[in-house]
């Protein structure tokens, strides 16, 4: 398949991750977003490497993305919790803590 | 032949399973449909001659990152008024806004591409790779530190400090001891 098919992929996956991260009301979600977004980078760095395949960076950089993306869920879902157990609630916008 | 198919069949099922998760009301449903998009993921790295990525991806997306976001949303109540007229007018400019930036950009581009021809499987060659002292080898490490780093890190966050309901009476004390 050409470059851009998989290009037309990665920049669909891209839209319904963002659309995910700014309409839903609830953390969960926009971490699910925030997952999606990351899949759209890294499906443009492997196909990207496909078409120079001198070395494997692509593929390299797309494994660095993964365990930072298997950091940020641990992290966020921590942060979650935690927010869940304070505030008793998960929706961004309850938690103005900070800003009185 | 069968690359087009396959590469057809795994981008349908993770468009589809990606928008069945944006749309659906039952957040339990919606991110079940997301084990869908991470499979359909690793089906077009296999097509992209990424062996190692697309284990890669099945282990830790669909084993460890989806497992973390259903222990978060079991423990966690979802909110009931989860739907704004507002927040969905603001996704539907900014994901359309988006689409039609990058269809414009991409539809004038010419990628660059190299000679050459991507080894049958990676395996090997990324592991010499990570090895490789002028390579990657400190990042890989420096990657291992973070790793961590986070999970030391998410363990002190998530530990719980004082019984659930007792966190208003609580915070009262704090105040009243305060002033």
């Amino acid at each position: 398949m050409p470059l851009s098919a998989y290009l037309v992929v990665s920049v669909a996956l891209f839209v319904i991750g963002l659309a995910m991260v700014a309409a839903r009301r609830n953390l969960i979600y926009v971490l699910m977003g925030l997952e999606l977004i990351l899949n759209a980078a890294n499906l443009n760095f492997v196909a990207f490497n496909r078409e120079n395949p001198g070395d494997l960076d692509g593929q390299i950089a797309a494994i660095f993305v993964i365990i930072l993306a298997a950091a940020e869920a641990a992290i966020a879902l921590a942060i979650v919790l935690n927010l869940n157990s304070r505030i008793q609630s998960i929706r961004p916008d309850d938690a103005d803590t900070m800003k009185d | 032949m069968g690359i087009q198919l396959a590469f057809y069949f795994f981008a349908a099922m993770t468009l589809g399973f990606a928008l069945v998760s944006l749309f659906h009301k039952n957040v339990v449903h919606s991110a079940f449909s997301l084990l869908g998009t991470l499979l359909g993921m690793s089906g077009l790295y296999v097509t992209l001659n990424a062996d190692f990525l697309a284990m890669t991806q099945v282990l830790i997306y669909a084993g460890g990152i989806l497992m973390l976001l259903l222990f978060g949303l079991m423990l966690t109540k979802p909110s009931e008024t989860e739907r704004s007229l507002k927040r969905i007018f603001v996704a539907v400019i900014l994901a359309g806004g988006t689409a039609v930036l990058s269809a414009y950009k991409m539809a004038g581009t010419v990628w660059s591409s190299g000679d050459g021809e991507l080894p049958a499987s990676t395996v090997k060659e990324i592991g010499l790779e990570f090895l490789r002292f002028d390579e990657w080898l400190i990042a890989f490490e420096f990657a291992s530190i973070v790793l961590l780093a986070a999970l030391v890190g998410a363990v002190h966050i998530a530990r719980r400090r004082f019984p659930i309901d007792d966190t208003n009476a609580l915070l009262k004390a704090e105040q009243g001891g305060a002033n």
